[in-house]
């Protein structure tokens, strides 16, 4: 960058970003990565009829299907149980994860920043922690019953771990010079925590939500198709059951594509949070 | 053993003793204390999962599940380090290779695995391989990151001080960016187990014991929601605890591993 | 603002007295006067960080005693001093709250004491940064800002909370050298406005004897006064000192000392930052 510019802001910096990306030959690439996988794809289904990939869906049948106004499988675009079945999962997701974020984040704080509690909790916690949480499915429905609320558990849980967990790391992480200079400056032990260790641990808490998303979305999935009605997983799950193969796949990118926004909200909000690393981030990687 | 250390043992102790009797306490809440408490009522006592798991130890059922679900486990897991690992330095390598596969591969990859059992179940001749294919998903993903983030962290003056000192490009990828991904994939792999024994537990739950009398089928997972569907729900837990044990096992052993080939990263 | 003279009396420090037992200072006697810059050198890992730190209350001492303007602040029945902004540290490699703007880091110390309002706070904050040349970084993060910026507003920092004495442990190290020598002069403009008293760690020879009133020369590890000299050079003093007769005298007279702890350390392995 020309140090005697002005620097770029908002919509003409992104602008730049743009043509700088067009200019590389980074979206060519990408392209043709695209362009083999969906080639393959079709051509091993549709076109050569391999021997097992016959079986599967082509892409033609996929699109064909997402896109048409009368689907033959009954779910696309233009039909409202798709959206029905999206809201369902995102809303368990939405719940599981926002209990576990407001539960996980000052028990990890917590964690990280007394030892005593950490010498009483953090025992019993690892001690849970190897079960998986696909093994909890049936304990689950046998201590919630109903069918909503063993799937919001399970989706919890892991998120909960995640989360927790990242926090602790994240407190942890932090320089012990900068609790001696907060000393120094005479910081009590309750503003050290207010102002020293909630946003020291803050990069680490976020990249801790951001797994925990990650998470959550793969604890819900299985929830949903192993014991679940409405929702992306259980979509899928009954696409199979129904002999209705193009829509497991729109199943499958539909997940894909409201995973890739629920995370890249968690990272958004993240880079609002936290101005300073971003900026810091920046001018390192300028240097 | 000092006085700190001791002392943080004995607390992780009561914690524990107060945890279980606790989890006693609410389970038989309705005879102690007149009412069940809402959802812990519902889980067995550990004192009747202790009676069901010593009567399952005589158990070769119970043994062969545990045998199965490991199995699966490392098969998959090693699948996926076997083609992760080249896989992910092939792209952090090359300029090229990276620009065409890893948009693809970001855009596959937050398709939860399990979502790919139902395809996975029709491409795939056996249900073994169908679970193992799933699996080995799971961890393929994170390996594969972990390695590209790795490789991209090595320094690169080392690779500088490497090429002044005349080394050539195959010395280069042996000596600085191998033994430089390595503490990387330690970490893939670790993270990597805990998914594959979620996958494997799930895949074993979904796709069910159907097939008993080929043999597929079975496993922890399977013990674990057969236990639910006949009702006798200490061995749920006892399941549960089983896997437990085998993940914790197998992630010990991964990090023992990583630690004998990444000797420099001990601390003196 | 009062005195803030020290005494360091005998001061023992064995580390890990069950395990390792490692004698980092021994047996330390130390006066330094109100007001006074005091600088102490030594070769790295000779204990001289121990020092500091026991003075400041980050660490206690196994025998002997610290006062402050003949208060104990750590001795017999107290091992550990109690941290306080009476004696501020700056730290070597820089504690300014990455997460904080400049302003809010400056304006810190007083508004978790209560001693200020948030709003009196930034005012004297501002004040404080303009009488140092910092005026128009108070919006910005730490991260943002070069090294030698950000060691002064953490000297800012420090004097907001009208310290006895200022704790400086090697400051300077990671800066170039010309860098450092505008450091050096900020730091005495400062001084002559301030007059706190200055403990101020370092490995450099010059810049000790550039800077301090008092220079002593540290052993290496187990760490005790080796030589003590008092600079004669008359304040205020800026860097075309560096050239005049005195100071080469007192190089000469200083410098084989160091040399000598230099290679003992050197024989002896010392790891950085002990």
């Amino acid at each position: 960058m020309v140090a005697t510019q002005q620097p770029l802001e908002g919509v003409s910096l992104a602008m730049f970003q743009l043509a700088q990306w067009l200019r590389s030959p980074r979206p060519y690439l990408m392209f043709i990565g695209f362009a083999l996988f969906l080639g393959f794809w079709y051509m091993a289904v549709d076109v050569w009829k391999l021997p097992r990939f016959a079986q599967l869906p082509g892409p033609d049948a996929v699109i064909k299907e997402w896109f048409s106004r009368n689907p033959s499988f009954g779910i696309s675009l233009f039909t409202p149980d798709y959206y029905l079945d999206i809201w369902a999962s995102v809303r368990r997701i939405a719940i599981g994860f926002v209990l576990a974020t407001a539960l996980g984040i000052p028990l990890g704080l917590f964690l990280g920043w007394s030892k005593t509690f950490r010498e009483y909790v953090f025992p019993v916690f690892e001690l849970l922690r190897p079960i998986p949480i696909l093994a909890w499915v049936p304990l689950a429905i046998v201590m919630f019953k109903g069918l909503e609320t063993p799937v919001i558990f399970l989706t919890f849980l892991a998120s909960f771990y995640a989360t927790a967990l990242n926090t602790m790391l994240g407190v942890e992480s932090i320089d012990e010079t900068y609790f001696r200079a907060a000393q120094c400056l005479g910081a009590k032990r309750s503003q050290v925590f207010l102002h020293i260790v909630v946003p020291g641990a803050m990069p680490f808490i976020f990249t801790g939500l951001q797994i925990s998303m990650g998470v959550a979305w793969f604890s819900l999935v299985a929830a949903e198709m192993v014991s679940g009605r409405y929702g992306l997983g259980y979509l899928i799950m009954n696409s199979y059951t129904d002999v209705k193969y193009p829509t497991i796949v729109i199943g499958m990118i539909t997940l894909g594509l409201v995973g890739y926004a629920t995370s890249t909200l968690v990272r958004w909000f993240g880079n609002r949070m936290m101005q300073w690393r971003v900026r810091e981030l920046a001018l390192s990687e300028a240097a | 053993m000092t006085r700190a250390l001791s002392r943080s043992i004995l607390r992780g102790t009561i914690a524990m003793i107060v945890f279980l009797l606790l989890w006693e306490l609410g389970s038989r809440s309705k005879a102690w204390l007149g009412f069940p408490l809402p959802w812990i009522s519902a889980i067995p006592a550990p004192s009747s999962v202790i009676v069901v798991w010593g009567a399952l130890l005589h158990d070769s059922g119970y043994w062969q599940s545990c045998y199965l679900s490991v199995l699966r486990v490392m098969a998959g897991f090693f699948a996926a380090m076997i083609v992760g690992i080249p896989f992910g330095l092939a792209l952090a390598i090359n300029r090229t290779a990276y620009g065409v596969l890893f948009p693809t591969f970001e855009v596959l990859r937050p398709i939860p695995p399990l979502a790919w059992v139902p395809l996975s179940i029709i491409f795939w001749p056996t249900q073994e391989l169908s679970i193992t294919f799933v699996t080995f998903l799971g961890a393929f993903f994170t390996m594969v990151l972990n390695v590209i983030g790795g490789a991209k962290s090595i320094d690169v003056r080392y690779f500088q001080a490497a090429r002044s000192m005349g080394s050539s490009s195959f010395d280069i990828f042996r000596r600085i960016i191998l033994p430089g991904v390595l503490p990387s994939i330690a970490v893939g792999a670790a993270v990597g187990m805990g998914i594959t024994w979620n996958v494997v537990v799930a895949a074993e739950m979904i796709s069910g014991g159907a097939s008993q009398a080929t043999g597929a089928g079975g496993g922890l997972g399977f013990f674990i929601w057969n236990s639910y569907v006949g009702g006798s729900y200490p061995q749920i837990v006892v399941g549960m605890i089983s896997i437990g044990i085998a993940g914790y096992l197998s992630s010990e052993l991964l990090r023992a591993l990583g630690d004998r080939v990444t000797p420099w990263l001990r601390r003196r | 603002m009062s005195a803030g003279a020290i005494r360091i009396e005998d001061v023992v420090k064995v580390y890990d007295p069950g395990g390792a037992s490692i004698l980092a200072v021994d047996h330390c006697t130390l006066d330094i006067a109100a007001g006074e810059i005091c600088m102490i050198v030594g070769p790295s890992g000779c204990g001289k960080t121990t020092l500091l730190n026991a003075i400041a209350g980050f660490h206690s001492i196994t025998s002997g005693a610290i006062y402050l303007d003949g208060e104990m602040l750590c001795g017999p029945g107290k091992p550990q001093a109690a941290p306080g902004p009476d004696r501020v540290v700056v730290f070597q490699n820089g504690a300014l709250f990455p997460w904080k703007t400049i302003l809010e880091n400056v304006a810190f110390g007083p508004i978790m004491q209560g001693r200020l309002s948030r709003k009196d706070a930034e005012d004297k904050a501002r004040h404080m940064m303009a009488d140092a040349g910092l005026s128009g970084t108070e919006a910005n993060y730490p991260g943002e800002l070069s090294s030698g910026v950000r060691r002064r507003v953490e000297i800012v920092r420090a004097l907001m909370n009208d310290p006895k004495v200022l704790l400086l442990d090697e400051p300077y190290r990671a800066l170039d050298s010309l860098t450092k020598s505008v450091m050096h002069e900020a730091l005495l403009e400062i001084y002559y406005k301030n007059r706190v008293t200055i403990f101020f760690i370092t490995h450099d020879l010059e810049e000790a004897l550039f800077l301090g009133q008092r220079v002593a020369i540290m052993t290496t590890r187990p760490c005790r006064p080796k030589k003590i000299l008092d600079v004669d050079i008359p304040h205020p003093r800026n860097y075309s000192i560096l050239t005049a007769p005195r100071f080469r005298e007192l190089m000469e007279e200083t410098v084989d000392a160091v040399h000598e702890e230099a290679l003992k350390a050197f024989a002896a392995g010392e790891k950085e930052g002990a």
